[in-house]
């Protein structure tokens, strides 16, 4: 039989294609073809994946080597694709989400003119290109190439109304930022290429084993510095809140769903790395702990649609970093997949409301749109629930599963993550109740304008919405199911060496792991009732004060890296242009210029004219050889 | 080769001849002087040529008397003197020319290379 993982290429092609037909005819296609081809390619892409995915899961796996991309002296690149339970996961997630986004905006950038609507369909191909390379390369530079090309598409695709300073300079600190963790990835390859002369994650991983720990502390660490800028964690997260700048089903698709788990992807590819590095992994775990805690501080007094939804992803994040810290790695890689539902549901949502509202996102000024927005809301509604961890939605189980490790590798882990859960209820359901419940508070105008989105917006939304509450169920836990939980069961061969290396015994008994699910429910539930009764009868008009002027402001972080960061290396900038730049380079360049100047203007006057000059100096030099000919050799 | 001045004395002539015409050719602004002088420098170098010539046959002659070893320089002589006589018609064409032009033939006049 014809091996289907051969045809793993086309996968990342077929968006390739697709970049490229809408990319170079923007100027004749129309509307209607470019989304054809848009969401065509993905769609035959995404039943290739599935696929590739029965046949991983019928336990076919291996690494399909197309060519030798770098070959110098005993270092040799392959152009690889690893296919295994992990990448054809992510490949699920990416092709299949993808699609319904891509699906959803045909209609939300519809008022486009046509060349900018193709344009946004090329980028968003290229996107899902570079996204399906990064998780299908098998070594890591093809794994960087990837990397490199989200970055890229997610500046293009931040910056897509170029025609707003501010949207621009958002593309711009998405990318510088992204570039200052690229560089640590980079470091982190140079390293390893150094150390195991291969980057190929089979070869890594089986010799990691003979390596000091030290230098894979160093390794893994700077491969964590890249993750935090593409997965937007402390310190580098500030580009991803800026980053809604652009349209919305970007937000959904790259800052929300793929691109920013490329982070958690990269480090649970690399779990062998990390678990033989434990500085490494506490230093993941506490990063991320940090990162959903101050996250969710901050969500809770946004008034921005997008930046409550933007703020609660980075925390989000931060939680599967915990788990990827405390060695549940199916339990962050779980998350991964629930996340990418519920909260590429809730971005859609918004998205819709938006779309709904004229452009309008400051939730002030919403208010009331459940009955004219049904679909949207009952949708919302469920992303919310899935994502305050409700059971049986598909939030609990990712979500339990990371707090059950986090309590068995420390307790403070257990209460700080319940209570940012708890915190991730509230903020939610504040901005369902300021959106949906109590009255409209917006203009007659917008009032009158109200109207539920089209299909294609719509069914994106349903089908996200099944996924949401559905997700969950392949991660069932031990404690109410034996041999349930078939995720862990389909990803044990990539995590099989890691578990081996730790080999820990499940302490956590089975009353207290429900006694510990039911608290964190129960916390949920507190704050969402708090949050519905609170926010839907009177919500927060006026300007906050005191500590809610801390967390709307994003406790100053942007303003404390101005400070320490941006204002030192601007006056450090001015130093050189004005005084380096200006008497240092410009005096010596002018100097040798002015120099060369006098010279010429001194030695023209020994061009005189006079012949009889010129021949007194050729006399005069051959008597000067002569005297060196008879004298001086 | 009694009888025979030594070369010595041809090269002292030479040397003076030689040394007359470039003071001539610096210091002279007339070009037809100027003229005769480099006239002279090429004489000098000429008679050098000869002496040598003559000289260098002579101690060949002892040892083989049938030679004609060195005699070439001597033919050779004949041949500048035609290349001078050309380059003196080309050289005197000039002169008029530019007497033509300036009516004089002071050489500080033709410092236009200059501009």
């Amino acid at each position: 039989m014809n091996n289907v993982l051969n045809y793993i290429w086309l996968v990342p092609l077929l968006p390739l294609v697709g970049f490229l037909i809408n990319g170079l005819g923007r100027n004749f296609l129309s509307k209607t073809l470019v989304s054809i081809i848009g969401c065509g390619v993905l769609l035959i892409s995404f039943a290739v994946s599935v696929y590739i995915f029965m046949s991983v899961k019928s336990g076919n796996h291996e690494v399909v080597k197309l060519f030798d991309f770098i070959s110098a002296g005993t270092l040799s690149i392959p152009f690889e694709f690893q296919v295994d339970a992990l990448s054809s996961l992510f490949l699920l997630i990416i092709t299949g989400v993808g699609f319904l986004i891509h699906l959803y905006s045909t209609a939300y950038m519809h008022e486009e003119s046509n060349a900018h609507f193709a344009r946004y369909f090329a980028y968003l191909n290229l996107f899902i290109f570079s996204m399906l390379l990064l998780v299908l390369g098998g070594n890591y530079v093809i794994m960087f190439i990837g990397w490199e090309g989200v970055g890229l598409c997610s500046y293009l695709l931040i910056g897509y109304w170029f025609k707003n300073t501010d949207y621009n300079n958002a593309a711009r600190k998405a990318f510088i930022m992204n570039r200052i963790g690229d560089l640590g990835f980079l470091l982190a390859v140079f390293w390893m290429i150094q150390q195991f002369g291969s980057t190929s994650f089979g070869e890594v991983f089986s010799k990691a084993n003979g390596i000091s720990v030290a230098v894979l502390t160093g390794i893994t660490l700077l491969l964590f510095v890249g993750a935090t800028g593409k997965s937007a964690q402390i310190p580098l997260y500030t580009w991803l809140p800026d980053a809604m700048a652009g349209p919305t089903p970007v937000s959904a698709l790259i800052h929300a769903a793929t691109m920013v788990t490329a982070g958690i992807y990269m480090i649970a590819r690399s779990n062998v790395l990390y678990t033989l590095a434990p500085v490494s992994q506490s230093v993941v775990a506490i990063v991320g702990l940090a990162t959903a805690i101050l996250a969710a501080t901050i969500a809770i007094k946004q008034n921005d649609i997008k930046k409550v939804l933007a703020y609660s992803t980075v925390s989000q994040l931060g939680y599967m970093f915990l788990g990827l810290g405390v060695g549940a790695y199916t339990g962050a890689v779980f998350h991964v997949m629930t996340h990418a539902f519920f909260k590429a549901l809730l971005f859609l949502g918004a998205g819709s409301v938006i779309h709904a509202m004229h452009h309008e996102q400051d939730i002030r000024n919403m208010g009331g749109l459940k009955k004219k927005l049904p679909v949207t809301h009952l949708t919302f509604l469920l992303g919310c629930i899935a994502i305050a961890g409700i059971p049986p939605f598909s939030g609990f189980f990712s979500k339990d599963e990371i707090l059950a490790a986090a309590y068995e590798a420390s307790p403070v882990y257990w209460i700080i993550g319940v209570a940012g859960a708890m915190m991730t209820a509230f903020y939610m359901f504040r901005l369902y109740a300021s959106t949906f419940l109590g009255t409209f508070r917006g203009t007659e105008k917008q009032e009158h304008h109200l109207h539920e989105s089209p299909a294609a917006m719509t069914i994106p939304l349903i089908v996200l919405a099944v996924l949401a509450v559905m997700g969950g169920l392949v991660g069932i836990p031990k404690v109410f199911a034996e041999n349930a939980h078939s995720l862990e069961h389909f990803l044990s061969p990539i995590f099989a060496q890691s578990e081996e290396l730790v080999k820990k015994e499940h302490a956590l008994d089975h009353t207290k792991e429900i006694g510990l699910m039911a608290a964190s429910v129960i916390l949920a539930l507190i704050a969402i009732v708090y949050a519905v009764n609170r926010f839907s009868k009177k919500p927060e008009l006026q300007e906050a004060e005191g500590l809610g002027k801390v967390l709307a402001n994003k406790w100053y972080v942007d303003e404390l890296y101005d400070a320490i960061i941006g204002k030192p290396l601007k006056a450090i900038s001015t130093f050189f242009n004005n005084v380096i730049e200006k008497s240092g380079i410009d005096g010596f360049v002018n100097g040798i210029g002015v120099g060369v100047q006098y010279a010429s203007r001194q030695l023209r006057l020994l061009q005189s004219g006079q012949v009889g000059s010129y021949i007194l100096l050729m006399v005069l030099g051959t008597i000067i050889l002569m005297i060196v000919q008879l004298f001086v050799s | 080769m009694e009888g025979l001045m030594p070369i010595n004395y041809y090269i002292f002539l030479a040397l003076a001849l030689f040394c007359i015409g470039v003071v001539g050719v610096l210091t002279r602004r007339n070009a037809i002087i100027i003229f005769m002088c480099i006239e002279l420098m090429l004489n000098a170098v000429n008679l050098l040529l000869v002496a040598f010539s003559k000289m260098h046959h002579l101690n060949v002659l002892q040892t083989n008397p049938a030679t004609n070893v060195g005699t070439d320089a001597q033919l050779f002589v004949f041949f500048i003197m035609v290349v001078s006589a050309a380059e003196v018609s080309v050289g005197l064409a000039i002169i008029v020319m530019m007497y033509r032009n300036t009516h004089s033939i002071d050489i500080n006049f033709l410092n236009r290379l200059k501009h």
